[in-house]
């Protein structure tokens, strides 16, 4: 009795992880020395990181936007992380059940350390801490913008195309 | 000699007069205003006369974090208010944005929750964009001596918005302990995540 339910419930485990394999979607869970690691890597592409989270109201309001735009550049040219700050009691009541119910494709990160005032800086020093905001990083060029408040779909396209 | 002196005061002078324009750090010197809280009554720092300084909260009624923070900021002033220090909440969200925020709802909200801290209502957000708030919650503990308003503590209420049992640090409450000792304060800036405060469109 007792393994067969053990033999259920890692079957459940396995059906999960295909199911989440096969919507393309994948979600990553970090901390302060994996978002150092995102931010300075010296691969030869655009980063752009969007911070947002499902209980942020504009932030919802311009994914698809980026989800548009993510489209359109090769991925190899450009890649985008969606930095998800809903708290990590909400990531099964609210953030996974969001990102089904409205197809997100893109990467979503989401941050699991909750000690805001030790990172924030780390993102950008003008950043206050307010949502949505963007930031976009060329390592190579060493060039980076960071954006404060909701961005629309031109606007984002010709910060990529000058930041490129 | 005299001259030099001269100068250098008249500069510092200059100095603190640009400051006071904020945005707000610590150390600054801050300005009072008069706004009207949800009693219908026009309230500004100085009719509270016995308080030693004000925990000033932006905030908003439908912020998550806010929200997250709602009875925290009830329990600052439970703590601190007797104590000379209590909470004036300031809601500078535009309704147009946020219909939640509006007066009316300021008031209900507050009479719901039995609000014992004086709420304001920020309409034209000149004193948000006088202090440099950005985000709900976002508090400035100020100290008062005479007249004079001094800036000591500009961030976040603590460092876990999800769950107050798991922050292990009281950053306003550790700024108020000190000023009511008469210690300086040792954290006087964070930063947190929260909602912006939402602006009228110009």
């Amino acid at each position: 009795m007792k393994s067969g339910k053990i033999l259920i419930s890692v079957s459940l485990l396995f059906a999960f992880f295909i199911a989440h394999e096969a919507s393309g979607q994948k979600i990553e869970y970090i901390k302060v020395p994996d978002l150092e690691k995102i931010l300075n890597n010296q691969e030869n592409k655009l980063l752009v990181v969007n911070l947002w989270a499902t209980w942020c109201a504009p932030c919802v309001k311009e994914l698809p936007a980026f989800e548009k735009v993510a489209g359109e550049y090769e991925e190899s040219k450009v890649r985008f992380i969606m930095l998800s700050l809903d708290f990590p009691s909400q990531i099964e009541s609210q953030l996974k059940p969001f990102l089904k119910k409205n197809n997100i494709t893109l990467d979503v990160s989401v941050m699991m350390d909750t000690d805001y005032n030790s990172w924030i800086d780390k993102v950008d020093p003008q950043w206050q801490g307010n949502i949505p905001s963007t930031l976009i990083v060329n390592n190579e060029k060493k060039s980076r913008y960071f954006h404060s408040g909701e961005i629309d779909e031109p606007e984002l396209r010709s910060l990529l195309n000058k930041y490129l | 000699m005299k001259k030099i002196v001269m100068v250098i005061a008249t500069a510092l002078l200059l100095l603190f007069q640009v400051r006071a324009e904020g945005p707000f750090r610590a150390g600054d010197k801050a300005s009072d205003f008069s706004l009207k809280s949800v009693k219908g009554e026009m309230v500004s720092l100085s009719d509270m006369e016995n308080a030693k300084g004000f925990i000033v909260v932006f905030t908003s009624n439908v912020c998550p974090v806010a929200k997250k923070y709602e009875q925290r900021v009830i329990d600052l002033h439970k703590e601190f208010g007797a104590k000379g220090y209590p909470v004036v909440a300031i809601n500078s969200n535009d309704p147009g944005v946020n219909p939640g925020d509006s007066f009316e709802e300021m008031k209900k909200v507050a009479s719901d929750k039995d609000y014992a801290f004086t709420y304001l209502r920020d309409e034209s957000q000149t004193v948000a964009k006088l202090y440099g708030a950005t985000n709900t919650p976002h508090v400035y503990v100020l100290s008062k001596k005479g007249e004079n308003l001094k800036v000591e503590y500009v961030g976040a209420i603590d460092n876990n918005a999800d769950d107050a049992a798991k922050a292990n640090k009281a950053y306003v409450s550790d700024a108020v302990n000190s000023l009511l000792k008469g210690d300086n304060v040792m954290v006087t800036s964070t930063k947190a995540i929260g909602c912006s405060i939402k602006w009228k469109s110009l």
